[in-house]
């Protein structure tokens, strides 16, 4: 069992907030991610819940018990740290053998555990290593081993894959998702990368300083981001933001103008919007399409087209300086300083009011 | 040897003598001599007769003056080279001597006495070495003993010394808590009080304990040094947080984490502090001094000091025993010194 409740928990350094009245539910072998800009508190919600820094206020509960105060150790939980924090000055399988020791397991049943972790996780040719000898990967997979032979409740990472290079961070994203299928523990994962969270999550949990923005599916957070923070922040590239106005509202239609001409129709159930109210038009960069000039299409000058092949990242600007970043699947694209037509589709536009927050359709 | 001559004449760019060469040259040649200079000439003095010691000019080396057996003379005689009226200079024996004028002898001619006056002649000397300065002592003077508690006392307080150190080092770098910048603050300050201050207070406590006229008298007070809290603390701070945290999860409670994370991590810093309380509880003089009064329980360099009488000093013997006591610490720098520089250099590191 593994799961692990957050109740109204609150973390102040002296006068500075760092977390706002976090409420989270963490089900049993859920992958969770907590994603977020660097210094929106994530980190911290990790160390909380691993028990290594104390809430000024709130519940954690593990399996309902509160451990709110309960030391870190005691909490069962492993966790993974960015910089590996691994021993230096022990080998391998004393990395390993640490924590198994300190709650005086049998030697047999520690032998017994690090057999089978280094099997798992492919690290048995190092056991006799320092982690100096060892390379970025293969340290990776060693701080992982030693959260797997305590055979916790739920495993914390930490950013586990920021020190890799690209391509070692893809495998390893691969391995662990694989890990997380095998053992089916809980597991409450950090980063900063929308795209590991996209592809490791169960669930996502999006942070903006200290806040809770929201919580849902990877694909729920993509097709239906609750503000523009969101929105913003999950998809790559990002999704375009334009100014709008609010020409009529109805109780399911919502009609706006935006730059250049830009006219649509945005389907939002009972909505408080009036007409000449400021809002927010979002639309993803894959969602805008080619257009030959026919009616419904805003004309764009290409600022940078960068063809990658299958697709075209197309930079342009609408009306003067509203910047569009467009995904063509296509390479015949004008260049530089050309004129083009491209079309938004209305049924893929986002609408957000002029609070950030998101009118919902359907 | 070609080395060595390449290795004294290094220029920079290795042509020509620029000044900077020059200057560097001398520099560094005056650093050796001001450096070794004392302790070559302690080594060599160490090895001198009392006489030779009180001889002016005085010599960097030891010698003896030859002496030769000559018939009709039980004990052997004194030779010097003397310079004779005619010109000619000879070797001659000395029988005796009044005021200014030496009665001496050919010992090839042993009944021709010839009369020298003392101006005209210098001994005839070899290198020699009187090694009795140091087996004397060995014999007459309660060497072992000495070493003994000597060795006693460097090795219990630079054990302490490591061990009180250090956790008050984990302390300071490694936990957050009001007035620790206050505490660390005052342990630094605490280096501008030297131990002629408090000596008399220190005396008083020492005394009040019981620990008077004892060995650990003289450990105990000199265990907790400002030095090397400074020393570990700025060396732990280096040690990444994470480790600490990762080893909290591991269930490694806080003794074992100072035990078997940050202790091993601070080796290079401990072997610093190590090398510096070696040297300076052997080195120890005042201290035990003040403390120890009971003969038996004398540190070498307050034994040595029994030398020094108050009429006369017996020179020739504390040379010898200051050599012999030098030697751990110099074993000391010779194996260690490594650590020194990598261990002082990793300390400003944060």
């Amino acid at each position: 069992m593994g799961r692990i409740t957050l109740t109204d928990i609150d973390r102040a350094y002296g006068k500075i907030k760092i977390l706002h009245n976090i409420n989270l539910d963490v089900g049993d072998g859920e992958m969770l991610v907590l994603v977020g800009p660097s210094g929106c508190g994530k980190s911290t919600l990790l160390r909380l819940i691993a028990g290594l820094d104390r809430p000024t206020g709130g519940k954690i509960e593990i399996d309902g018990a509160d451990v709110t105060e309960v030391s870190a150790a005691r909490r069962g939980l492993a966790m993974v740290f960015q910089s590996y924090a691994l021993y230096p000055h022990m080998s391998v399988r004393q990395n390993l053998a640490f924590g198994l020791e300190n709650i005086r397991m049998p030697k047999a049943e520690i032998d017994a555990r690090i057999t089978e972790a280094a099997r798992m996780l492919d690290i048995a040719p190092y056991l006799d290593r320092r982690p100096g000898q060892l390379s970025g990967g293969q340290k990776q997979r060693v701080a992982i081993g030693r959260a797997v032979v305590r055979n916790p409740t739920a495993f914390l990472l930490d950013e586990p894959l920021s020190n890799l290079d690209a391509e070692l961070r893809i495998s390893t994203r691969a391995e662990l998702a694989a890990l997380h299928k095998r053992l089916a523990t809980t597991m409450i994962y950090v980063t900063h990368d929308q795209v590991e969270a996209m592809t490791l999550a169960d669930r996502i949990v999006v942070m903006r300083s200290g806040r809770i923005e929201q919580v849902g599916r990877p694909l729920d957070l993509y097709n239906a981001p609750a503000n523009l923070f969101v929105a913003g922040f999950i998809g790559a590239p990002r999704m375009n933001l334009l100014p709008a106005k609010v020409r009529s509202a109805s109780g399911t239609q919502v009609h706006v103008e935006g730059p250049g001409g830009l006219s649509a129709a945005i389907a939002a159930d009972g909505t408080a919007l009036k007409p000449g109210d400021e809002a927010t038009l979002g639309i993803r960069p894959h969602d805008i399409e080619l257009s030959d000039g026919s009616k419904g299409s805003v004309e764009a000058r290409v600022t940078l087209a960068e063809a990658l092949g299958p697709e075209t990242v197309v930079h342009a600007t609408i009306a003067g300086d509203n910047r569009l970043v467009a995904v063509l699947k296509r390479q015949d694209v004008q260049t530089q300083g050309q004129p083009i037509n491209l079309t938004l589709p209305p049924e893929r536009m986002h609408l957000f009011d002029s609070t950030g927050l998101r009118i919902a359709s359907r | 040897m070609s080395g060595v001559a390449t290795f004294l004449t290094r220029r920079r760019g290795g042509r020509g003598w620029h000044w900077t060469d020059v200057v560097s040259w001398l520099w560094l040649a005056g650093g050796l001599v001001i450096m070794f200079g004392p302790a070559v000439w302690l080594l060599g003095s160490s090895f001198k007769t009392p006489a030779q010691l009180a001889e002016f000019p005085p010599t960097i080396l030891p010698y003896v003056s030859q002496q030769a057996t000559v018939e009709g003379h039980d004990k052997p005689l004194t030779l010097y080279r003397v310079k004779l009226p005619d010109g000619s200079t000879k070797v001659l024996a000395e029988v005796r001597r009044i005021g200014i004028v030496a009665q001496m002898v050919d010992p090839k001619a042993p009944n021709e006495i010839v009369k020298v006056n003392i101006a005209n002649r210098e001994p005839v000397r070899e290198i020699g070495l009187a090694t009795e300065n140091y087996t004397e002592p060995f014999v007459h003077f309660d060497f072992l003993r000495y070493l003994r508690n000597s060795v006693f006392v460097t090795a219990m307080a630079t054990l302490i010394t490591l061990l009180t150190n250090s956790m008050a080092a984990f302390a300071l770098s490694k936990y957050r808590f009001r007035g620790r910048d206050l505490t660390m603050l005052l342990i630094v300050g605490t280096l501008m009080v030297p131990l002629s201050v408090i000596l008399v207070p220190l005396y008083s406590v020492v005394s009040a304990v019981g620990l008077l006229d004892s060995l650990w008298g003289v450990i105990l007070p000199t265990v907790a040094t400002p030095t090397g809290v400074f020393l570990l603390r700025q060396y732990m701070l280096t040690i990444p947080d994470e480790l600490l945290d990762a080893a909290r999860m591991d269930n490694a409670s806080e003794w074992q984490i100072y035990w078997r994370i940050v202790l091993p991590l601070a080796a290079p810093a401990l072997a610093v502090l190590a090398i510096f309380s070696v040297v300076w509880r052997w080195n120890d003089f005042l201290w035990p001094l003040v403390v120890l009064s009971r003969k038996e329980l004398y540190t070498l360099q307050v034994g040595l000091n029994t030398y020094a009488g108050q009429l006369n000093v017996q020179w020739h013997y504390i040379l010898a025993m200051t050599v012999v006591t030098m030697i751990p610490v110099v074993l000391v720098f010779v194996f260690l010194q490594r650590y020194i520089t990598s261990g002082i250099a990793g300390t400003g590191l944060k």
